[in-house]
């Protein structure tokens, strides 16, 4: 799907029920505002998301999907972080073939607690993306 | 048959009408496939709300319902319980979270975030038309719960929780039970000193064989989740796990500690703190006295380190206005030849404290009042500190009092210790307490399941208000695991037989080993354990052929929400 000019880009966040979903949630809360176009859906863990899930979501007109990894608090285990970079690096390779950008795709660790660093990376995410995909607005 | 589902979008008051338009979002979904009902309700969560669901369940013959409110941390069990009552099975249910993600996210935004709204629902149904009955997962929970802090909220909590079938670790990082309180004499509305009160719990816990207090000890690890939780424990220089389903901090408060020069204090000569002077005229007999001179005018500044600008701490402390005349009072009973001066913002004395104010201004107590903008000043003269005020309650007349002793009434600040916050990931608001789920449906549960909060950690509060939030929490950590299993959601990974290769490639990925390898007519298959399977999804991106799905968070669903959400 061909990517439309916006004033904000449309980012896919993939977040997780117990660890980073509630620190999306206090974002909110505090009323610290990101770009409107920021979509979540959480899942269990980070280490549990498809590549074809990203793809799907490219393909569909997201101009970024951002994974709000557990880190080391996943309630899982801590192989969430190894395992998590896994599905990023397959993603990424996937990305490559496909010819998109693998900068689209961006993972951090936020914890519960993590707000402002949630708000912080999707700004900077918005303007990374707004520059090299809508670079006229 | 296709599906019947039944939509709620949420005003909740105005937190999410003020800044988003329900009437377009309602009318935005009302005629897309499988909606049956769309409506909009002032309150979902209301009784009267729940009840029309539940009739509308069964008049509409419904078989799956969405609410589009506030966070599923919030109400997500509150409608699954709506849905049971209607006769659906719970696990049918749909919840978007249109308040913290939507109305509260982007409240700058009216247009952009009534349009945010309309996907987040619209995704709530592509995920409802794919729901299926599930039955809930069994797990053990142990019967027992960490306690930390052994303040009287920790102790209390611990006591309540003692009297129930289940064994408690009361967790204490200092040598001696009794935090704050154990250090006071004279307590406002009881005859009992604090020390006796301490002693009285402390007696108490003494007494049960369910009970381990560990003195000089601190958490310093955490695994686990909620039934099952193992936290490393340092007593001294020995380490050693101990294993809860459950935890319950109470970690407490410190007082504010004023700032170089705030209000004269570590400048001005005789500028003391509320808790220094509770300790002076709990120690001192005969004459109040202070650096060798009688004290006789007492001044007390309120609200030092509460209800500051934005940037400070911006909350009452609550407790402070009542402590002060409380300690004033007090003083003058005790010590010949006292008067004293309140320097306030308006005193907050609620309730039966109110009595206190009264009894102190019938004492001969004087008050005088300020506003933020203009804050009374202190300086030395001759050597003796002198506060200076515009009293608006003598038409904003400046006056000064010449005081033998500044009592500066600190409040309540949250620890600037971090540890055990870090440790469990306890989000903190704006006051940087803890901070509870809601603070009236869910006062003393975090949003980490498993883990509540009583007393001053999550907010400043009097000894009667600490205690009661302690009976809350230790009930609600002990529902937790009264039962020795608790219910979670069927949330397992799926194997499709025809799928699958047999690769193996699955089997690694599983922290559980719940994936094992088994004969299916002929071919070498997974096989999933549900008793071992948490849910995790590690094993699902692994598989080549991707013949692994996670219940509730299949492809269908999350690729027909991401379809959605475009």
């Amino acid at each position: 799907m061909a990517i439309a000019n916006r004033k904000t880009a449309k980012i896919l966040v993939f977040s997780t029920d117990k660890i980073s979903d509630p620190a999306i949630d206090m974002a909110g809360l505090l009323k610290l505002h990101y770009p409107p176009t920021v979509y979540t859906i959480a899942v269990p863990c980070s280490s549990g998301i498809k590549t074809k899930w990203i793809l799907h979501a490219y393909e569909k007109g997201f101009d970024g999907v951002f994974i709000a990894a557990d880190g080391t608090d996943c309630v899982y285990g801590e192989t969430c972080v190894e395992k998590t970079g896994r599905v990023i690096a397959r993603t990424h390779e996937a990305m490559k073939s496909k010819d998109i950008d693998p900068a689209r795709l961006r993972m951090a660790a936020i914890c519960s607690v993590c707000s402002d660093a949630f708000v912080k990376q999707i700004r900077s995410f918005n303007e990374y993306l707004l520059k090299t995909l809508h670079p006229e607005t | 048959m296709e599906k019947r589902i039944g939509v709620y979008i949420c005003h909740c008051g105005g937190n999410i009408s003020d800044y988003v338009d329900v009437e377009k979002v309602r009318q935005s979904v009302e005629n897309d496939d499988n909606i049956v009902l769309a409506k909009t309700t002032m309150f979902a969560c209301s009784d009267a709300n729940q009840n029309e669901m539940v009739e509308d369940i069964k008049n509409h013959n419904l078989d799956a319902v969405i609410v589009a409110s506030c966070s599923p941390k919030l109400h997500l069990v509150t409608f699954r319980n709506v849905t049971e009552r209607g006769d659906l099975n719970k696990y049918t249910y749909v919840h978007a979270n249109i308040r913290e993600q939507a109305s509260w996210a982007h409240a700058d935004n009216f247009p952009a975030a009534t349009d945010k709204t309309i996907q987040l629902v619209k995704a709530a149904i592509a995920k409802s038309r794919t729901t299926k009955a599930l039955e809930p997962t069994k797990i053990k929970a142990e019967r027992s719960v960490a306690v930390i802090g052994a303040g009287v909220t920790g102790m209390k909590a611990a006591i309540t929780l003692a009297e129930k079938d289940t064994h408690v670790f009361l967790i204490e990082k200092e040598s001696q039970v009794g935090g704050w309180v154990a250090k006071w004499k004279d307590l406002f509305m009881t005859e009992e000193t604090g020390d006796m009160i301490v002693k009285q719990l402390h007696e108490d816990l003494k007494k049960r064989q369910n009970v381990s207090i560990l003195l000089n000890s601190e958490v310093i690890g955490n695994v686990g989740s909620i039934g099952n939780i193992s936290l490393k424990i340092k007593q001294k220089e020995e380490e050693f796990d101990i294993t809860v389903g459950s935890v319950l901090v109470a970690t407490g408060f410190e007082p504010y500690k004023p700032k170089e020069d705030e209000f004269g204090f570590g400048k001005v000569p005789n500028v003391i703190t509320l808790p220094e002077f509770k300790q002076l005229i709990d120690h001192e007999k005969g004459k109040l006295m202070y650096n060798g001179k009688k004290v006789e005018n007492i001044a007390y500044i309120y609200c030092v380190g509460s209800r500051q600008p934005e940037g400070g701490n911006t909350y009452c402390s609550r407790y402070c206005c009542t402590a002060t005349i409380h300690a004033a009072i007090e003083a003058r009973k005790k010590f010949k030849d006292i008067q004293n001066y309140h320097f306030t913002r308006g005193v907050r004395s609620y309730g039966k404290q109110e009595l206190l104010y009264a009894e102190s201004l019938q004492g001969g107590d004087i008050f005088l009042q300020s506003y933020e903008d203009d804050l009374p000043t202190v300086f030395a003269r001759n050597n003796r500190p002198v506060v200076r005020i515009n009293d608006i309650l003598t038409g904003g007349k400046e006056l000064e009092v010449e005081a033998d002793l500044v009592v500066l009434v600190t409040g309540m600040a949250p620890r600037s210790n971090d540890t055990v916050g870090s440790l469990f990931k306890l989000p903190r608001g704006r006051d940087r307490f803890f901070n509870e789920v809601h603070m009236k449906l869910r006062p003393v549960e975090t949003v980490i399941d498993g883990i509540t909060i009583a007393g001053a950690c999550q907010g400043p509060k009097t000894i009667l208000e600490s205690v009661n939030s302690a009976l809350a929490a230790a009930t609600k950590s002990y529902s937790n695991i009264s039962k020795g299993v608790l219910e979670t959601d069927p949330q397992i990974a799926t194997i499709d037989v025809k799928a699958c290769t047999g690769c193996g490639d699955c089997i690694p990925e599983c922290p559980f080993d719940a994936i094992s390898m088994v004969e299916d007519k002929g071919k070498t298959v997974a096989v999933i354990n549900n008793t071992l399977c948490k849910g995790c999804g590690m094993c699902t991106p692994v598989c080549p052929t991707d013949a692994i799905d996670l219940v509730a968070f299949s492809n269908v669903q999350i690729m027909g929400m991401i379809d959605a959400l475009v």
